[in-house]
């Protein structure tokens, strides 16, 4: 008998207020509520959060790591985009 | 600690906190039996989160019962050295966990009365009991949570999951009656204000029930007859066979520090 | 972990031209470099099946090793106890589910590797075919199981594939309670009665030798340790790791006053090491092949498990199938009625 194969979600916990979910981990679930719950026992039984997301894994676009050097490096030579490109004179103070 | 079986003057106070305790241990014990036999890795550890819960709280009571009884008796006294007889849990927390639907469905009933009971006792005017209800709502509300929407998922799952849960209703559904029962000693505690009535529960637990049961496409069973006797110590044959286990090294190594 | 759809495999045949040589070259460089593998990036298929192999051995042994402990939940001597055996093996269950999931980042399901494990063509860790008789076996498992099973995890943080180095983070955090739980056991029962000193030593007895043993065979004969190594999965060798476990145990043990069961245990002052005697790899090698006392019944029990649950499963998979159709009729019916 071919067992039917359990969806895979991914867990993303934020664990004070004012921070932003991060991922922590992954579970199988048959359903989205049913996600919830088991992410509420497996991922904060020693307080680690204060809210919870579940995404379907099937859900997520990701970047294709072979992309790496045309999606990313670009921005390596724009280096005015930082405060440290810009010159002001220690008598201006803190800017 | 000595080797003999504790003998209790039990006041109508010691007697209601036991009953509590006692229910949360049993239902706690059970629940723990699961560990490593789940159907699925995810609810090998939500049941033993719930089952950590309940045992928690029995701690909880068991230490106010021991500060309640004197005599430096310790919450493990009460847990470790009681007979059969002496243990005050409702018959359906010492139930069999037979398959996953019985769990399920035991855990449902539980909850389905203990989380309103839990919310009436926090206005208790025992301050420690209150306080005692306060965290302890919080979890069966979640326990309540859980085991319902398992149960609507076996109610309205396959056939085969449906004819296990419904069985397994029928099964457990003559131990709710001792849920409601209340005792001289404990009417006394309820006209005192120290323990809520769990006859004006009953409403709340059919309306959670009904609900429950309507998404899972099942009913309360119509059997009208009750069993009853746990909260007078006259178990199942059941309770006699968890004791053996749970009480099995302190009884072998009399006083023995653990 | 991470989305499964970028996972498939690699499925061109490898061609061993100069192509496959320059990336199996550029992925070595990343590796010397201590940058981290990720599910997506591309690895040899080897590198894939090495560590496919390792993380699902590692998570059937966490769930295996629910069983023996597992056996002790309900008759732990006190209520506080109780409820921390039952945190400590919850916790098993937790570092089986990390570790799957680690594993599934290369493209295999939990369900296949369930499947492997089930059908006796995975193997998990030797430890847990022996039996646990005593209470006192609860106090040596958290002692001196998962005290070896650190010393192996804690390199295993810094290992070259990401989800497994992140799994293992979050293992070794929850389990720092775990050898101190144990070690608290012994403590007590060797400040106990008699019997309670006894029931530690017996134990002792027991788990010394077949803990020597999980650290695998001999340097000299093991297998995959070299491949291991260059791939930055496995940073220590069994014999390394092997020394550190005895030289961290035997002073504790030392402190519980229990004596070790092997006569030719001696401190090397040159050396600063504690030198063990002759491990029995016959009895190692029975254990793995399935003759270990327990193999049998450890497995039974969970293709028991596994059986009991597949209509649950079912159960959960047909509510949703018909929730999903449900909430599309409505749609549809809104749809109309619009």
């Amino acid at each position: 008998m071919a067992e039917p194969k359990i969806p895979l979600w991914e867990v993303f916990i934020r664990s004070r207020n004012g921070l932003a979910h991060k991922h922590v981990g992954s579970l199988h679930a048959a359903d989205a509520a049913m996600a919830l719950q088991a992410a509420r026992d497996v991922y904060t039984r020693r307080g680690e959060g204060l809210s919870l997301w579940v995404v379907p894994s099937a859900a997520i676009v990701a970047s294709d790591p072979a992309d790496k050097e045309v999606m990313f490096e670009p921005t390596a030579s724009k280096i005015y985009r930082h405060p440290t490109f810009y010159e002001v004179p220690d008598e201006v103070g803190h800017m | 600690m000595p080797t003999t079986s504790l003998s209790l003057t039990e006041t109508p106070l010691l007697a209601g906190i036991l009953a509590l305790a006692d229910d949360a241990l049993i239902l706690g014990h059970r629940l723990s039996e699961w560990c490593g036999h789940a159907p699925m890795l995810e609810e090998d550890i939500a049941l033993a989160n719930i089952a950590l819960d309940c045992v928690g709280q029995a701690r909880a009571f068991y230490a106010y019962a021991a500060e309640v009884a004197g005599e430096g008796l310790s919450e493990d006294d009460f847990a470790y050295r009681r007979e059969a007889g002496q243990y005050r849990n409702c018959l359906l927390v010492e139930q069999p966990n037979g398959d996953f639907a019985a769990t399920i469905v035991r855990q449902v009933l539980v909850s389905a009365f203990i989380d309103p009971y839990y919310r009436a006792l926090m206005a208790s005017r025992d301050a420690t009991l209150a306080a005692i209800a306060a965290k302890a709502e919080k979890e069966t509300a979640y326990h309540l949570r859980h085991s319902g929407e398992w149960l609507i998922r076996l109610g309205d799952g396959t056939d085969e999951s449906h004819a296990r849960a419904r069985a397994a209703l029928d099964e457990l559904w003559p131990y709710t009656g001792e849920l409601f029962e209340v005792d001289a000693a404990e009417a006394a505690l309820i006209e005192a204000g120290t323990l809520p009535d769990p006859r004006t529960l009953r409403a709340e637990f059919d309306a959670t029930l009904d609900h429950i049961l309507g998404e899972a496409t099942l009913a309360r069973p119509p059997g009208t007859w009750m069993q009853s006797g746990g909260r007078a110590g006259r178990h199942s044959e059941h309770l006699g066979f968890i004791l053996s286990d749970l009480q099995y090294l302190q009884r072998a190594h009399p006083g023995a520090a653990w | 972990m991470y989305t499964q759809a970028l996972n498939a495999r690699d499925t061109t045949a490898p061609v061993a031209g100069p192509e496959e040589a320059a990336r199996a070259a550029r992925f070595q460089a990343r590796i010397d470099a201590e940058e981290r593998i990720e599910p997506n990036d591309w690895m040899p298929e080897a590198y894939r099946r090495t560590l496919t192999r390792q993380i699902s051995q590692h998570a059937h042994s966490e769930i295996v090793g629910m069983l023996p402990e597992g056996n002790w939940i309900t008759r732990a001597p006190t209520l506080k106890r109780k409820a921390a055996l039952l945190a400590k093996v919850q916790d098993e269950a937790g570092h089986g589910l990390y570790l799957y999931s680690a594993a599934e980042t290369l493209g295999t399901s939990r369900e296949e590797l369930f499947d492997q494990l089930l059908a006796g063509r995975a193997k998990y860790s030797s430890i847990f075919n022996y039996p646990t008789l005593t209470w006192a076996d609860i106090g040596a498992i958290g002692w001196l199981v998962d005290g070896a099973a650190i010393m192996n995890q804690i390199p295993l943080c810094r290992c070259s594939y990401g989800p497994y180095a992140r799994a293992m983070i979050r293992v070794c955090k929850e389990e720092s309670f775990h050898q101190r739980q144990g070690y608290e056991i012994m403590l007590t029962l060797c400040r106990g009665t008699p019997e309670q000193k006894a029931m530690a030593q017996d134990a002792l007895n027991r788990w010394w030798w077949p803990c020597l043993m999980m650290f695998g065979p001999p340097d000299a004969e093991s297998q995959h340790s070299d491949q291991s190594a260059k791939w930055k999965i496995k940073r220590f060798s069994n014999d390394e790791l092997r020394q550190k476990f005895v030289d961290a145990t035997v002073p504790q043990g030392q402190y519980l006053g229990l004596t070790f069961p092997d006569p030719d245990l001696a401190y090397d002052e040159a050396a600063g090491h504690w030198r063990y005697g002759a491990i029995d790899w016959e009895e190692f090698k029975q254990v793995l092949a399935g003759n270990g006392p327990c193999n049998r019944q450890r497995m039974k029990q969970r293709r028991d498990a596994h059986a009991a649950g597949a209509w649950v499963r079912e159960a959960a998979m047909a509510h949703a199938a018909k929730r999903a159709r449900r909430a599309a009729a409505k749609a549809d019916a809104l749809q109309q009625a619009a």
